[in-house]
């Protein structure tokens, strides 16, 4: 059994007694990104005073530990998705690992009149590089229709994918819901047509064990500040064939094997030739650190966490009488909400007046309201360190917020 | 100064009514309209405000849009006590405003009901939803003064 509570004693967010408007901090912002526990914090500072070096073919010795912890990096990064090393790509982050499949490999395949198929939850950045690859090669993107309460089914992509569909890219968990996708179906639907699996693995990646081995999916995104680790640094998993199609979208050093006068470059192997320039060395310690810490508690374990306290946010949330859940029966520590009577935006003020941080909106899923039926939702999102007594605090909240949500103003 | 007592009833009354009755939301059908546009990246408001005038005047302002309840109140508010004042005390207004909001030091005695935003800079996210009318007839404002009509 492990022994959540106990694990904030790693946080200083949690331990050093932080306050918003006066009251104990309650964060339940963590779908938007996550504390940092001291053996991230510490690693990220020993590169600054112990190790400080730039990476790739150095000629002393802090130079080669540098290209070392890379390597062991990459290595932990394989391990947490069951993966080869070789097919890890650091990024900044999803945003800019879904960037890279839309333009080093969306761009240079895809031809006028091909098919994309989005779903209307997806975040923003697996949106819109989509259009833009869309506007630059005359490919066009389709929404695969969701079920009544907002999953995705092998079933409907079936009803959807064609003979023009090359790319299929969804998010493994959505960030406004969190119904948890069925990624290896889907990969065995869309490769059955001839197209690819593109999964956005940023509110999955932190919360459940993925092994992409068995999901299949062609390429992976996720990002580390979400899981622990720094911000800035987040990895793109590739089939190594499909990386080695790949173009890069950034040139540069590090990632040319060699260049000539006349304009001829030849480029290093995946995953390095993605990463031209000086890398963010410090993220990749960091999240090396962070991959080890949440691979310690366990991705099973943290999983099994979350879904009993959004069970339990649920259930206490209804007991109130005064929201509404908008996403009771998805699996992911997610719950949407509107408390009754009060816009979302006003609802996420009065609960900072309590010094509950929670996030109203769309969510970057902005085309998704449509399908909720309302404008704007509130959004509570856990994580292994989130605790019944914060849910309390929240639930405790609402049960005044219609009478008293514009107190935060007065 | 304000013609009511202050207090947060009193406060929350005066907000809960423009934002459930307010009284210059809609989309204009006379003619004679100028329109601007305001949202942000940060919040959910997105509206769109329609100001006519005359001889120097406000004539009419209203709104449209998606916006909270501050923002909906607020905005509603600076189009009612813009409506028939000349631009340049309708300015004045807004300025006062403005520093009320920046906590700075105001002149009480022309803001009447938009006195009760006082506070609003406690919840520092909000600022932007109690300012965005404002700021948008201010800018119209300052445009059509420039005009000289």
């Amino acid at each position: 059994m492990i022994d959540f509570k106990s694990l904030r004693n790693d946080f200083p967010m949690l331990r050093n007694g932080i306050k918003m408007q006066g009251k104990p901090l309650v964060w339940l912002d963590n779908a938007s990104t996550t504390f940092k526990p001291d053996c991230v914090l510490d690693a990220i500072s020993n590169y600054y005073t112990h190790e400080t070096s730039n990476s790739h073919r150095g000629d002393y010795d802090l130079c080669y530990n540098m290209d070392q912890k890379i390597a062991e990096a990459r290595n932990t990064l394989a391990k947490l998705l069951n993966a080869e090393s070789k097919e890890i790509v650091f990024t900044a982050g999803t945003t800019m690992s879904i960037n890279l499949v839309a333009f080093g490999y969306g761009a240079k395949f895809l031809k006028e009149g091909d098919e994309i198929l989005l779903t209307e939850a997806e975040h923003a950045s697996n949106v819109l590089p989509w259009y833009k690859v869309c506007e630059m090669t005359g490919a066009v993107t389709r929404f695969i229709p969701l079920t009544k309460e907002g999953r995705l089914t092998a079933e409907n992509l079936e009803k959807t994918i064609g003979p023009k569909t090359k790319i299929v890219a969804v998010a493994q968990v959505t960030n406004v819901l969190g119904y948890v996708t069925p990624i290896k179906e889907l990969a065995a639907v869309a490769h059955k047509h001839g197209a690819i699996l593109v999964v956005d693995g940023a509110q999955s990646a932190p919360h459940m064990k993925i092994d992409v081995k068995d999901l299949d999916c062609d390429f992976l995104s996720m990002s580390g500040h979400k899981m622990c680790g720094p911000t800035g640094i987040g990895v793109l998993y590739g089939k190594y064939d499909l990386l080695q199609k790949t173009d890069p979208f950034m040139t540069g050093g590090g990632m040319n094997a060699r260049f000539n006068m006349c304009g001829k470059a030849t480029y290093l192997d995946a995953p390095v030739k993605f990463e031209g320039g000086t890398v963010n060395l410090e993220g990749i310690i960091g999240l090396d650190a962070a991959v080890k810490y949440i691979m310690n508690i366990g991705l099973e374990n943290i999983n099994a966490h979350e879904e009993e306290l959004k069970k339990y946010a649920v259930e206490e949330l209804n007991k109130t009488g005064n929201v509404t859940i908008y996403n009771k029966d998805s699996e992911a520590g997610i719950v949407t909400f509107n408390i009754n009577g009060v816009f979302a935006q006003d609802g996420a003020t009065f609960l900072n007046s309590k010094g509950i941080a929670c996030r109203s909106g769309n969510h970057c899923a902005k085309i998704l309201n449509d399908f909720l039926g309302t404008p704007a939702t509130i959004r509570a999102s856990f994580y292994f360190y989130t605790t019944k007594e914060d849910i309390d605090v929240l639930v405790d909240a609402v049960k005044h917020g219609k009478e008293e949500f514009l107190d935060a103003y007065f | 100064m304000p013609t009511f007592e202050l207090n947060p009833q009193m406060m929350r009354e005066i907000i809960m009514d423009h934002y459930s009755n307010p009284r210059h939301k809609g989309v204009p059908a006379g003619e004679g309209y100028t329109k601007t546009h305001s949202s942000a990246v940060n919040c959910i408001d997105d509206i769109d405000i329609y100001l006519k005038s005359s001889d120097g005047k406000v004539v009419d302002a209203m709104w449209e849009g998606t916006a909270c309840t501050i923002s909906t109140a607020s905005t509603d508010i600076v189009c009612e006590q813009c409506i028939g004042k000349d631009y340049k005390d309708s300015l004045y207004m807004i300025e006062q405003y403005l520093k009320m909001i920046d906590e700075k030091e105001y002149d009480d005695s022309v803001l009447d009901e938009a006195i009760v935003f006082m506070n609003t800079g406690k919840q520092a996210a909000r600022i932007h939803c109690a300012t965005m009318g404002w700021t948008a007839l201010k800018e119209m404002l300052e445009d059509l003064e420039k005009k000289g009509n």
